[in-house]
């Protein structure tokens, strides 16, 4: 079974992964019509450039914009949560040993001890998030069962992985737990919302050019973010 | 009933139709028929497969639901924080269902999404830079507006409106000769005190080509007369077409996309006839947006540009000033305190805010920024066409609240505000909170500052 899961499902999950977020971003482009979004991409090609990096980079830095430091609070737990999301699973040493026997090669592992942190930060993040769609009214009415279920599906590969690590360490079926939610993670990604993990930079890119050519980046140093 | 007599699905062509609309006093007959009026379900999802392609969609589908835009929205934080005033929710409960629905939705859907996207949101796309994902809800509820306009779902205002664009090119049932004429009266009436001053119509090869808002010659024709005045000091070669003179857009407000094809064509064709150098726009900020920032699009243009290059009136004061071409007499600045209302359209969504602040500079010795301002800035309240829509008055008046509160707090008494909305918008404020405050476009206050050359003065009695 483990065999299994961390064999061909491994690649299947893997292979709809990559291709499912490849097709997404394809299909985003494609979909791009100047006349329809009324927006010139590919006249000012440079204004438009110069305009989606900015618009990229300014929400990728920690209170980068107005609207990140106007919420300080969730701009952290924002963070906190993508940065363990991302990070923990491509640095972890278990992985990594893993990833070398099974395809011979590894990106570099992080200490025990950070990983531990950052998982933790994970689910505390996540719960925390959860508890604030329950607590503020303007979030409670537009949160969907469909939001909290992929909360959930983000925070499972980690809170199996913890206890797959710690409280039953020998426990082949708490590891096959761990991989089954970190496979479900992973083609969730592009079948889901989710897929704001490429899509943000297509949609921040969009409106970055959307201001940078048409409204305003013309004229102006570029909109303050 | 199918479709109404007034309230149906075809765009006002005739102005017989005009007529018959206007007849209907404040929509009391079109409302009853829009109660009636049945949706072509079918074409309503033909027309959203043709144009809702990935940018709305992706839009509508990734929004993680995280509320940031909420405060983001003066509608929210107008009505008390009201959840349903989230414009994700907004959104997601009108276009997002007629998305999941498939088009599927009844007249009562059709109403509600008209209340909606008229009536709590201004399409000031505020919204848009506080969404970590960069979505634009203020360009959702306009693209919403064009599917209501498709099935006949349109405040009876805008079915005016955007019929009197079709009919006469202009918001407002002013003709060619109406305007020609006003020109010429104006002209008359101020060269007496303006010797050698000219309004000269449909002058071939100017430097500037001045285009205006209907109102104007309808309702402000001194605003006309003032332009001029400005011009001559500066010392300007400018000209007004006699058709094709009309920035403005009620059709855009409508979602009536081929009006506003039409309108913004009429002042291109007047820059192809008469070969200006430049355009300059008058003191609205709709204006500007619709005939400078999305007009090229309607227009087909794929540089995105109007076909010669365009002005705000802001740019072309500060250009002026900067230039020497107008001079402020210091004695003459303002002092008291003073604030600016930045329009949404020409400030953050045309980035004029360095000009508008130049200008300031130049004329007010004790300027109080609002805050937020700039591209941060809120909407007058009036924007989207609001001003004029009687059924959601109420609903503008409790906006305007935002406003008020953001004056109040410069301690100012005189607000600048170069866009008619805004003007008309806070004229309205002061009208029902009594906040007592007076509001001005910038050519009054600019003629009452500037230094006039020996050779231009008025003359003496």
């Amino acid at each position: 079974m483990y065999e299994f899961v961390t064999g061909p499902l491994a690649w299947l999950a893997f292979a709809v992964f990559f291709l499912g977020n490849f097709v997404r971003l394809v299909r985003y482009v494609r979909g791009l019509d100047w006349k329809l979004d009324r927006v010139a991409y590919g006249a000012h090609a440079a204004h438009g450039a110069r305009g989606a990096l900015r618009s990229i980079l300014f929400w990728l830095i920690p209170f980068g914009t107005h609207s990140w430091r106007n919420n300080p609070g969730f701009t952290l737990l924002v963070f906190t949560l993508h940065v363990g999301l991302i990070f923990t699973p491509l640095f972890l040493l278990a992985h990594n040993i893993l990833l070398e026997e099974r395809w011979g090669f590894r990106l570099g592992s992080m200490p025990g001890w950070l990983a531990d942190t950052l998982t933790i930060a994970v689910l505390v993040s996540a719960a925390l998030l959860v508890l604030r769609r329950i607590a503020l009214p303007e979030v409670r009415l537009i949160t969907s069962a469909y939001d909290y279920a992929l909360i959930g599906v983000a925070a499972a590969p980690f809170l199996s992985g913890l206890i797959a690590r710690y409280a039953y360490a020998q426990s082949e079926f708490w590891l096959i737990v761990h991989v089954l939610c970190g496979e479900l993670f992973l083609v969730a990604i592009p079948l889901t919302k989710l897929s704001h993990f490429v899509l943000f930079f297509a949609t921040r890119a969009q409106i970055g050019m959307d201001f940078g050519i048409k409204r305003g980046g013309m004229k102006s140093r570029g909109l303050q973010w | 009933m199918p479709e109404g007599k007034l309230c149906n699905r075809q765009p006002v062509t005739t102005l017989e139709q005009l007529q018959a609309l206007l007849a209907d006093k404040g929509g009391k007959q079109y409302y009853e028929e829009m109660n009636r009026l049945e949706v072509d379900d079918k074409a309503l999802w033909d027309l959203v497969q043709r144009t809702c392609k990935s940018r709305i969609r992706t839009w509508l589908e990734i929004c993680t639901h995280c509320g940031l835009c909420a405060e983001s929205c003066f509608y929210y934080l107008a009505n008390h924080k009201d959840p349903t005033q989230v414009p994700a929710y907004k959104i997601q409960s009108t276009l997002g269902e007629i998305i999941r629905r498939k088009g599927r939705v009844d007249n009562a859907f059709m109403q509600h999404t008209m209340d909606t996207v008229f009536a709590k949101c201004t399409c000031c796309n505020r919204c848009a830079i506080y969404c970590p994902l960069g979505i634009d809800t203020g360009v959702m509820a306009s693209y919403t507006r064009g599917l209501l306009f498709s099935q006949g779902f349109t405040p009876w205002e805008m079915k005016i409106g955007s019929g009197m664009h079709r009919v006469f090119r202009a918001q407002m049932d002013v003709t060619t000769e109406d305007w020609v004429d006003t020109c010429q009266w104006m002209a008359e009436e101020t060269a007496e005190e303006w010797p050698g001053l000219e309004i000269p119509i449909d002058k071939e090869n100017a430097d500037i080509l001045y285009t205006v808002n209907a109102r104007e010659p309808k309702h402000y024709p001194e605003d006309i007369a003032q332009a001029a005045i400005l011009f001559h000091v500066a010392g300007e070669n400018w000209t007004v077409p006699s058709e094709g003179w009309e920035e403005t857009s009620l059709a855009m407000f409508a979602g009536d996309w081929e009006g506003c094809r039409q309108q913004v064509q009429s002042v291109y064709d007047a820059m192809a006839r008469l070969k200006p150098k430049r355009m300059v726009v008058t003191e609205c900020g709709h204006a500007y947006r619709a005939t400078v920032i999305e007009g090229p699009y309607w227009a087909g243009l794929p540089t995105g540009k109007t076909p010669v290059e365009t002005l705000h009136y802001v740019e072309w004061v500060a250009e002026a000033l900067r230039t020497g071409k107008l001079k402020i007499d210091p004695k003459k600045k303002i002092k008291e305190p003073v604030t600016y209302q930045d329009s949404c359209n020409y400030i953050r969504n045309g980035g004029l805010a360095e000009a508008a602040r130049y200008i300031m500079s130049q004329i007010a010795e004790d300027f109080r920024e609002m805050g937020p301002s700039r591209e941060h800035n809120f909407c007058c309240g009036g924007g989207g066409g609001l001003n004029g829509i009687g059924r959601y008055r109420e609903q503008r008046n409790v906006g305007l609240k935002v406003k008020r509160d953001q004056i109040l707090a410069t301690g100012a008494k005189l607000v600048v505000a170069p866009c008619h909305n805004c003007w008309d918008a806070i004229r309205d404020l002061e009208e029902i909170y009594r906040i007592g405050i007076r509001w001005s476009f910038l050519k009054p206050l600019l003629i009452n500052m500037i230094e006039v050359p020996e050779h231009l003065r008025p003359a003496e009695e």
